[in-house]
């Protein structure tokens, strides 16, 4: 690397050490997810050379004046550099500094309560078995290699951390396409395509009045996305990974409109637009707060329809609800089902399609046995799982092409739904003739779970 | 603009009143403002709340001219802005001969087509009109972003012309039913209004104002019954165009006063979802009629 010698002597011993100390600061930044370019670090150390290292300040805002190019990016920036930087005497030590910190991961008393997450997990790696200094690169690379390899087909509620955080990065970085439609406004085009007469005018006008034949066809239009997840309590440990999901979803297109709703609805489009996901999530958190308690999804698809579907389901919307159907009403409550039956139905009609995400799906066995699922089945297009990477693979891969046309699936669930309902009533007929008391548990057991045992 | 046309917020709401539109405070303030700094007046509300008549309202008031965009999709600067006519042009050519120069002859102010956006810019005899840009949530976010340049300089760019600014930038008025979320970048360089439903005293204010030939009685009835209506969780709440429409429409059935069938016979004119009539029609509207006959004989016995 070729740069101009500083002048301050004191700067120009450590230098080496410094840059060292540059670039391994420049490395845990990408590690958590700053873009720094190469460019932006021979910057950087540029920076420092004219700067120095009097101040800690003004050293701070060198650094990040070259490193910082979002300004959402600061907060993390900062504790990154509070955490790397701590020691006065860093510029010795910073090796040695940073691998302590390694050994006690989650157990440093005097790390400061609201460090983020992402940065403790990028220090929290395991520590290299070899001290050497030179292989710390290809450790650190093997590790995260290693905890990539997450198993496709395992259940999200069955993942540790470890595996739980190699799983939401690889969701952060899907970027499925939406569906399209056509626009109403035009695009030229050289052949084919519907005959353009203004743009040939107006190129004739140019050319002397000779006309030459131009064309035009439609434009196509990303579909606006609204996604409605559940996060009452039996969907808690599908609910933080979907949210990731629709982070990177709002990430890449510009028409995605999210929902949260346990026993209220709560718009989270705004939050989910911010860019870093940990901040999102942590802005989410603290804006809902009915997490993991029980949900009544007609109410919610009530309020929806009323207050927000005229805003956001214009120009052809696809519907995305995120739930397992357990509805917190009791089976019995007639007036609760109708409501569900009626809004369900006006939020299809209203839907471009209407795909629901069930995470029960991940029983082999499932049965749509609850009421509540059973009253929803008929007004969905798609009926997908969500418990597995796999199946959010799944998912992404076909959000383009899915279309109105109901799945070939669906016919088959909406079937075995009717003949659970038909058992149901045999079930209680059965039971009152034999004038014996209804195996109350034993049903309603089946039926909560929804699974065939 | 060769003076404020209105000195106080008082005058202008006065001067509203004589025409005809009855405005709250939020809306005589906002209107006010936006016409002593000319800046534009973002107007947001459900439909039937009285955003459009305002703007035809002020025309009228001040004596400019009124020029409305209503926007769609795919409303494009052709449509919106300008256009050249092309077939004027051809005939050009052919009148000329091929060897003319073609551009300097055919991109002038003779072949331009203006359209509503250019003509606001233009100088009128009765002063800078006023445009009225409705229903702008129907337009696509690329016409928004072309109006940004619209609204912040008063000037619209032709390439094959220059640039074409206002001397005196007109009075923008812009309306939204918000069946979508108009960007924050457009929204800042306005005033922005959000038209509620009047109360009830400013609804029968309004009612005595456009529907006249009904009776007292009739219109009190009519007002509390529709704000009964208001609070009932419907899918659409009826607007004030509803309910003038109402009251139009139960003087023309020789109405004096309401009663059970004759609110339910005339309910589509307030109610347009089917679903809010069948929950409304019937025991529901006669146990709202019944309310608000109960306390407009308190109010009476009261004083």
């Amino acid at each position: 690397m070729t740069r101009p010698r500083p002048d301050e002597t004191v700067v120009g011993a450590l230098q080496p050490k410094l840059d060292q100390n540059i670039m391994l600061f420049v490395r845990l930044l990408r590690r958590i997810g700053l873009p720094v370019g190469p460019a932006s670090m021979v910057d950087a150390v540029e920076a420092v050379t004219v700067i120095g290292v009097a101040s800690k300040s003004l050293f701070y805002h060198a650094l990040a004046g070259c490193l910082i190019k979002r300004p959402e990016d600061q907060a993390l920036f900062g504790q990154a550099f509070h955490l790397f930087w701590q020691n006065p005497k860093f510029m010795e030590r910073v090796r040695d500094l940073l691998l302590p910190q390694i050994k006690v991961p989650g157990v440093d008393t005097d790390a400061p309560e609201d460090m983020l997450r992402r940065l403790s997990d990028a220090l929290a790696d395991p520590p290299p078995t070899n001290q050497g200094d030179d292989t710390t690169i290809e450790i650190d690379a093997s590790a995260t290699a290693s905890d990539r390899a997450v198993s496709q087909t395992k259940d999200f509620a069955m993942m540790s951390g470890d595996e739980m955080t190699a799983a939401l990065s690889v969701i952060k970085n899907l970027a499925p396409y939406l569906p399209q439609r056509k626009s109403r406004r035009w695009r030229q085009q050289k052949t084919g395509g519907q005959l353009a007469i203004r743009a040939a005018l107006r190129a004739a006008s140019r050319q002397s009045g000779l006309v030459l034949p131009k064309f035009q066809s439609h434009q196509t239009k990303t579909r606006p996305l609204v996604i409605l997840c559940d996060v009452s309590g039996s969907m808690e440990h599908y609910s933080r990974v979907m949210l990731h999901f629709i982070h990177g979803l709002t990430q890449h297109q510009p028409a995605v409109h999210s929902f949260l709703f346990g026993m209220n609805l709560t718009n989270i489009t705004r939050l989910m637009r911010y860019r870093d996901v940990d901040e999102a999530v942590l802005a989410v958190s603290n804006q809902v707060d009915d997490w993991s308690g029980g949900t009544l999804i007609g109410s919610n698809l009530q309020r929806f329809n009323r207050e927000w579907s005229r805003r956001v389901m214009a120009e052809g919307a696809s519907v995305i609800i995120i739930t397992d159907g357990l509805d917190r009403a009791p089976d019995e409550d007639k007036s609760a089902l109708q409501t569900l039956d009626f809004e369900m139905e006006r939020l299809h009609k209203s839907a471009y399609s209407l795909i629901w995400l069930n995470p029960l799906l991940r029983f082999d066995g499932f049965v749509p046995k609850s009421q509540s699922i059973r009253t929803m089945l008929p007004h969905v297009d798609h009926f997908l799982p969500m418990h597995s990477l796999q199946s959010i693979h799944d998912l992404a891969g076909k959000l383009q092409v899915i279309g109105k046309r109901r799945s070939r699936e669906l016919v088959t669930w909406q079937k075995l739904a009717r003949d659970a309902a038909k058992m149901a009533v045999r079930h209680s007929v059965y039971a009152q003739m034999k004038a014996a008391p209804i195996p109350a548990d034993k049903i309603n057991k089946g039926q909560k779970n929804g699974v065939v045992t | 603009m060769a003076g404020k046309p209105f000195e106080t917020v008082e005058m202008l709401q006065a001067a509203l009143r004589d025409g005809g539109y009855i405005a709250n405070d939020g809306l005589s303030v906002s209107l006010f403002l936006a016409l002593a700094k000319s800046r534009p007046l973002f107007l947001e509300g459900e439909a039937g709340v009285g955003k459009t008549e305002i703007a035809k309202m002020l025309a009228v008031l001040l004596g400019r001219d009124l020029i409305r965009l209503q926007c769609y999709e795919g409303l494009d600067i052709a449509q919106a802005a300008y256009e050249w006519n092309y077939a004027q042009q051809l005939v050009e050519i052919q009148m000329r001969g091929d060897a003319v120069a073609a551009e300097d002859h055919l991109f002038t102010k003779k072949f331009l087509i203006e359209r509503p956006l250019l003509r606001a810019l233009q100088p009128h005899p009765n002063g800078p009109p006023i445009l009225l840009i409705d229903e702008l949530d129907r337009a696509d976010e690329a016409f928004e972003a072309y109006l940004l340049e619209l609204l912040s300089d008063w000037q619209i760019t032709i390439p094959e012309l220059g640039v074409i600014a206002a001397e005196e930038p007109p009075i923008v008025i812009i309306t939204s039913n918000r069946t979508r979320e108009i960007h924050d970048a457009l929204k800042r360089r306005c005033f922005y209004h959000w038209v509620d439903y009047p109360d009830a005293d400013l609804e029968l204010a309004i009612l005595a104002e456009k529907a006249p030939e009904a009776a007292d009685d009739l219109q009190r009835q009519i007002v509390g019954f529709v704000q009964g209506l208001r609070q009932q969780n419907l899918f659409k709440s009826p607007g004030v165009a509803e309910t003038i429409d109402w009251a139009q429409a139960l003087v023309e059935l020789n109405c004096v006063a309401l009663d059970p069938q004759m609110v339910d016979s005339t309910m589509g004119v307030l109610l347009k979802y089917q679903d809010d009539i069948s929950r409304i029609q019937g025991s529901e509207a006669a146990r709202i009629l019944a309310e608000v006959q109960a306390s407009i004989v308190q109010s009476e016995m009261s004083r």
